[in-house]
């Protein structure tokens, strides 16, 4: 068997790879090659920048959190400083158009004329059809049922932005559901068509290539960090559901070995009960979407549903590369519940002004336990990776407040 | 390696017919009126069995095989309950291969070789993994020839010639050639495309293998025309559809099956 003459693009140790139908391969190399000579392009590069600046609204600011640290301080006793990367004021609301832009542009550059997408909470299809819409391209996005009924307003938004969206009954008709519906789609008709995964999960080269896109979040952030507080951070915390808020703002920090990072999944309910998307902290390794990662699923392989009171951590996989991070313990992942959460997101509400995003609320919630691992005066980054306009109503029904 | 796999195509060749290879999604609508369809099949003319391992995740499936594992699944069925029927297979009908169609995650998640054991001591012959390309990760396909069982590669329209000739390399058994870009139980419309592929690859492996072509392939005429350039004819959505109807029905899905199969059959031998 001569198996030692093919390489084995993309792993992160034992995960990742490419676990996919076989019709997608060639693709997947097209991909990886496209990306590799446009990640070194001056011109590309620049493109991607000027669209960052000027239609995004880049660099996003950082912003210091005293009035949350003096909570955290009256419960924890310990003295912090919490600094937050706003990419919650990135245009379309998220983090998500980072790699929507650069993905759209990398499509048109292969000659791809039709954009597909899968969302859960729909700020990733909100964020595709803005792309594509700047771009001139036709879109389709997958998304499941129950998610349609949950975030209408932003069904109604990629409608408004000229997207077509399809909802995806099958499975458990959520996140990953519309995935495998967009899969379907792809290797249907993949000679024409791009497919904008928005995570860091799926095969190779999407791990990298979205954690290449969105990196921009930690190198801004480190930057900003050392003019704000005259050094690095102690900790960089992101929340976690396929992992690229997070893996976008470690990047830049992996090298640092004097910078923890913690990732925080949603616990939903609480571990102990099942309901929850906490993969990194109770999955096993299997092979979900593509890449050999930890998933949630039975001892016979069957996927498990996935529960957070946020669509878009609401998750059975997560990306392959956090996967290792756990591994090797590089990253610590923590685990926060829809209570936590929802007392999180009112917290930085009423102390700092801003209505997070239900997912950044997770980050949120788990800073008093990591200052609680840090020692006074320790300077903590965190991501604020959207903002909370799109919850309104599922935060209004878990508080009893009815909305007219 | 594969016996009876390759008993079965002499056996076809000597009758001057080409092998009619049957998918069924195993619990499908239970685990006994599975088994009881598979043997039917069998009994009607079908040359090799797959049976297809229910995921909750089938995403190279179109809407027939879905619902067919969404029935299969709320029956108990998944990777144990599918090697158990194996199994009960095997004693049934000793010379039939078998070949376990099934996703990546039920079998990574008991661990490749432990689940290589076990196909083994449910009499498997082959198994197909469709998100699991051996030329990706070669730990399936070394486990399974461990066990002297066959690794059934999956190849596409969009597969490279290089590509195709490391892929047929590492099998053993036959080669499957997916008649188009998509999913299983789309239309097949165009065949110049197949017949050309199916000579490509029979040429690059060097007539080791036989070439098997599914999916798309739903009527009798169907089958005649593929089998008119390749080695064996896969029929799946069909026949699951068949079971989906008859189950709304309210009748036993097995009368239909066993008379479809001999059609498949007879239009399968010139």
């Amino acid at each position: 068997m001569s198996t030692a003459s093919i390489p084995r693009p993309g792993l992160f140790g034992s995960f990742g790879g490419r676990y996919v139908s076989e019709a997608l391969i060639p693709s997947l190399d097209e991909l990886t090659a496209a990306w590799q000579m446009a990640s070194r392009d001056p011109l590309f590069l620049a493109e991607v920048d000027r669209l960052n600046r000027d239609y995004v609204g880049r660099p996003t600011p950082l912003t210091e959190a005293t009035r949350l640290a003096a909570e955290i301080l009256k419960a924890t006793g310990r003295s912090v400083r919490i600094f937050l990367k706003r990419e919650d004021l990135c245009h379309t609301g998220a983090h998500k158009i980072n790699n929507c832009l650069g993905q759209a542009l990398l499509a048109r550059r292969m000659g791809k004329t039709r954009i597909i997408a899968e969302t859960g909470a729909g700020q990733h299809g909100v964020a595709t059809a803005s792309a594509c819409a700047l771009f001139g391209l036709p879109c389709e996005i997958y998304m499941g049922s129950v998610d349609v009924e949950r975030q209408s307003l932003n069904v109604f938004r990629m409608k408004l932005l000229g997207a077509k969206v399809h909802a995806v009954s099958d499975g458990t008709a959520t996140l990953k559901d519309a995935m495998n519906e967009a899969l379907r789609d792809w290797v249907t008709n993949v000679r024409d068509t791009h497919y904008i995964i928005g995570s860091v999960a799926g095969p190779h080269p999407y791990p990298t290539l979205v954690r290449d896109l969105q990196a921009i979040i930690g190198r801004e952030a480190r930057q900003q960090i050392v003019t704000a507080a005259g050094r690095l951070p102690d900790a960089a915390v992101a929340c976690v559901g396929g992992g690229s808020n997070a893996m976008g703002l470690f990047h830049a920090f992996v090298p640092d070995a004097g910078v923890r990072l913690y990732g925080v999944e949603a616990a939903g309910d609480g571990i102990s009960t099942g309901r929850h998307a906490a993969t990194l902290n109770a999955g096993r390794v299997g092979v979900l979407h593509g890449a050999r990662s930890y998933v949630l699923c039975d001892d016979d392989g069957q996927i498990s549903e996935a529960h957070s009171i946020s669509a878009g951590l609401d998750y059975p996989g997560v990306g392959p590369e956090h996967s290792l991070m756990r591994d090797t313990g590089r990253a610590q992942y923590l685990a926060v519940t829809d209570r936590e959460a929802l007392d999180a997101f009112q917290r930085l509400a009423r102390t700092e002004g801003i209505l997070p995003a239900l997912e950044s609320s997770h980050a949120i919630a788990a800073l008093p336990e990591i200052a609680r691992a840090l020692p006074d005066g320790a300077v903590i980054l965190v991501s604020l990776s959207g903002r909370g306009d799109k919850d309104m109503g599922t935060v209004a029904k878990a508080l009893g407040v009815e909305l007219h | 390696m594969g016996t009876r796999i390759a008993e079965a195509f002499s056996r076809a060749r000597a009758e001057g017919r080409k092998p009619l290879v049957l998918y069924l999604t195993a619990s499908d609508p239970d685990l006994d009126t599975s088994r009881r369809l598979l043997v039917a099949a069998a009994d009607a003319g079908a040359d090799i069995l797959e049976v297809g391992v229910p995921w909750s995740d089938p995403s190279a499936d179109g809407p027939a095989i879905q619902a067919g594992m969404r029935r299969a699944l709320k029956s108990g069925g998944g990777l144990t309950s599918s090697l158990a029927l194996c199994r009960a297979l095997r004693d049934a009908r000793p010379t039939v291969p078998l070949i376990l169609f099934g996703y990546a995650n039920p079998i990574m998640v008991r661990g490749p070789v432990a689940f290589a054991q076990a196909a083994r001591q449910a009499g498997v012959d082959g198994v197909l993994c469709v998100d699991w390309p051996a030329a990706e990760d070669p730990d399936l396909a070394l486990a399974l020839r461990a066990q002297d069982i066959d690794l059934i590669p999956l190849l596409a329209p969009t597969t490279t010639p290089d590509r195709a000739r490391a892929i047929a390399e590492m099998a053993s058994g036959f080669l499957y050639y997916v008649s188009m870009t998509g999913i299983t139980g789309a239309k097949l419309t165009d065949l110049t495309g197949p017949r050309r592929h199916v000579a490509e690859i029979r040429a690059l492996s060097g007539g080791r293998l036989p070439v098997a072509v599914g999916f798309g392939i739903a009527t009798p005429d169907d089958a005649r025309a593929v089998g008119s350039f390749a080695d064996a004819v896969v029929v799946g959505s069909a026949a699951v559809r068949l079971i989906e109807k008859a189950v709304a029905d309210g009748r036993d899905p097995v009368p239909d099956l066993r008379a479809f199969v001999a059609t498949l059959r007879a239009a399968l031998t010139s």
